[in-house]
């Protein structure tokens, strides 16, 4: 068994052929854990070994992730086990209660491993705003990891579990997706309940989950995605699973924006042209694949960047007024600078004499955003974009200039103001740095996605390039590679 | 936002969202927010007038449950308190809200 290469796919096969138990392929993510997660600050709070094996052994080999171990995000709430998402302030913070999604996890099988490093309350796009330290990019440890939810794609691209959860509220799964050479699901707005899970921006928030392939991240949606009764927002619209029988994108219309990709090289000068040339190739192997490529527009893509940065500081602010530290936690100024610089500008767009100008201006270019995609989705079944104008930068590089940062992220955010899903899929690589590119569907259109994202898995195949961490640990990691 | 915010507009902002700045931070977020702000008050130039504002965005209305207790939601009075700092029999204990 290569923990590196293993899917949740064949690691269930393996179970049921018995050539290896839950207890072998825990034990294998334990011990890279012990090699890596020092060095790659992956996981903030792993769980006790031998609590682990006891669980492995005891596995109910009937359920649909029986066996299979994950690390959650730390938004995650989960019983009995420290949650602090990414943030000082509530380090000592355990719930007595799970997410309904760490509920939903637990009945099917999985093995929680622990849970996973990111920016603090999910608030940026490159894993720099953790209060404990950046996580290391997965291919070169020099870069980011892609963030908020950083830590969850690097202990699956370092083989410390089969899937990572996640939220995305602008990004923050396709970015450590795109990053690391993995698969990432934005759900569409109400597809996953949110109920215990620290809220970032209420009306943009949605929980989903990266893994090596696209077969895996449908298993894993079939699973968490649902009404629950516990978060309004959520919807009854039924969890197909995609059949993946589809070899070929015959009859499909794929859309492809060109504000989108202009916008993206004027807001961000520094965009890569080893980057653009290979999200063309990606485009080419949709076309080859039988997909019709087609000229879609979507006028509001550069005011979509600012609406977000109005929208989403407003509910930061709202939600976190009301961490006092009484209940749990410490005391406000143990805040770290991003949750602070983002509340403020939250205060200031929602105070009195200012809230027209921002904040309801910011709900009228939404719907204009909105409008934009329903539209394009008239005359287009999924539209093809770019995840990041750059692969992962270098740790620090733009660690003085949050507004810099904030303008990475102009190809992920019109899809949350939107509502819409979004799955962000392996495209290949500029040196030894990974680049992702994502397909863009409607309200509840996950499964057109996963069967489109599917063949392109069957004919790119880049999900098998696995980090090159044989030269940071040339002794240890002989052998699991 | 015109000529950025000046360090007292920075402390009135924090004082609005309930934070306590040092002196440092006010002298480091100044020149962010205000970059910040004026970044995203090109929204004021695009033409809105008669747009309806978005709230939400699945377009489900009056979601409401029963009315009912839900024990198993309850924690108890020790899992409530387990995590706080200060407590004092059995309550919270927040600091005095009224002076003398």
């Amino acid at each position: 068994m290569d923990i590196f290469a293993l899917t949740i796919e064949q690691a269930l096969e393996g179970y049921r052929a018995k050539k290896f138990t839950a207890v072998d392929v825990v034990k294998t993510c334990l011990e890279n854990v012990r090699k890596y997660n020092k060095e790659y600050n992956v996981l903030l709070t792993v769980r006790d070994e031998d609590e682990l094996i006891k669980e492995a052994k005891s596995v109910d080999y009937s359920k649909p992730l029986a066996g299979i171990p994950v690390v959650l995000k730390d938004l995650f709430s989960t019983n009995l086990l420290r949650t602090t998402g990414g943030a000082k302030i509530i380090d000592t913070y355990v719930p007595r209660y799970d997410a309904t999604v760490v509920r939903k996890l637990k009945e099917s099988g999985a093995i929680i491993i622990g849970k996973a490093n990111e920016d603090a309350w999910g608030h940026g796009s490159s894993g720099e705003n953790s209060d404990f330290g950046p996580t290391r990019n997965a291919y070169n440890k020099n870069h980011v990891a892609g963030g908020s939810s950083s830590g969850s794609g690097v202990a699956v691209a370092l083989g410390m579990c089969l899937f990572g959860t996640g939220t995305d509220t602008g990004g923050s799964i396709r970015m450590p997706a795109a990053y690391n050479n993995l698969v990432g699901l934005k759900p569409t707005y109400g597809r996953v309940s949110r109920y215990g899970i620290l809220a970032m921006a209420s009306s943009l928030d949605t929980i989903g989950h990266v893994t090596k392939t696209v077969g895996d991240n449908a298993l894993v949606l079939s699973i968490t995605a649902g009404k629950d009764p516990l978060d309004a927002t959520t919807d009854t619209q039924p969890v197909a699973r995609a059949s993946f029988k589809r070899s070929d994108l015959k009859g499909l219309k794929i859309g492809v924006s060109p504000e989108y990709l202009a916008i993206g090289k004027q807001a961000t000068p520094g965009m890569d042209e080893k980057l653009e040339a290979v999200t063309e190739t990606a485009l080419k192997e949709l076309e080859k694949l039988g997909a019709t490529i087609v000229t879609v527009n979507l006028p509001n893509t550069q005011p979509a960047l600012a609406t977000y940065y109005v929208l989403v500081p407003s509910e930061i602010s709202s939600n976190l007024g009301r961490y006092d530290g009484v209940r749990f936690g410490h005391t406000r100024e143990t805040f770290g600078g991003e949750a602070k610089r983002r509340m403020m500008i939250g205060t200031y767009a929602l105070s009195s004499g200012y809230y027209d100008a921002y904040y309801k201006t910011g709900q009228k270019v939404r719907t204009l955003v909105r409008t934009d995609f329903t539209k394009a989705f008239e005359s287009v079944d999924a539209i093809f974009a770019p995840v990041s104008p750059y692969p992962a930068p270098k740790i620090g590089d733009f660690s003085q200039d949050p507004l810099a940062v904030y303008l990475s992220d102009i190809y992920t955010v019109p899809i949350n103001l939107a509502g819409v899903a979004a799955l962000g899929l392996p495209a290949g690589f500029i040196g030894d740095l990974p680049v992702g590119i994502q397909l863009i569907g409607p309200q509840w259109s996950e499964e057109r996605l996963y069967e489109i994202g599917f063949a392109y898995e069957q004919e790119t195949q880049w999900y098998k390039r696995k980090p090159n961490i044989e030269g940071s640990h040339p002794s240890e990691a002989h052998g699991y590679i | 936002m015109k000529g950025g915010l000046t360090p007292d507009q920075v402390h009135k902002i924090a004082r609005l969202a309930n934070l306590i700045l040092t002196s440092e931070e006010v002298e480091k977020f100044a020149p962010q927010l205000s970059a910040i702000l004026e970044f995203v008050s090109k929204l004021q130039k695009i033409p809105t007038k008669d747009v309806i504002p978005t709230s939400q965005v699945n377009g489900l209305e009056n979601v409401y449950r029963e009315d009912e207790i839900d024990k198993s939601r309850m924690l108890t009075q020790e899992d409530a308190l387990a995590n706080a700092p200060a407590t004092h029999n059995g309550f919270f204990k927040v600091k005095a809200v009224f002076g003398e």
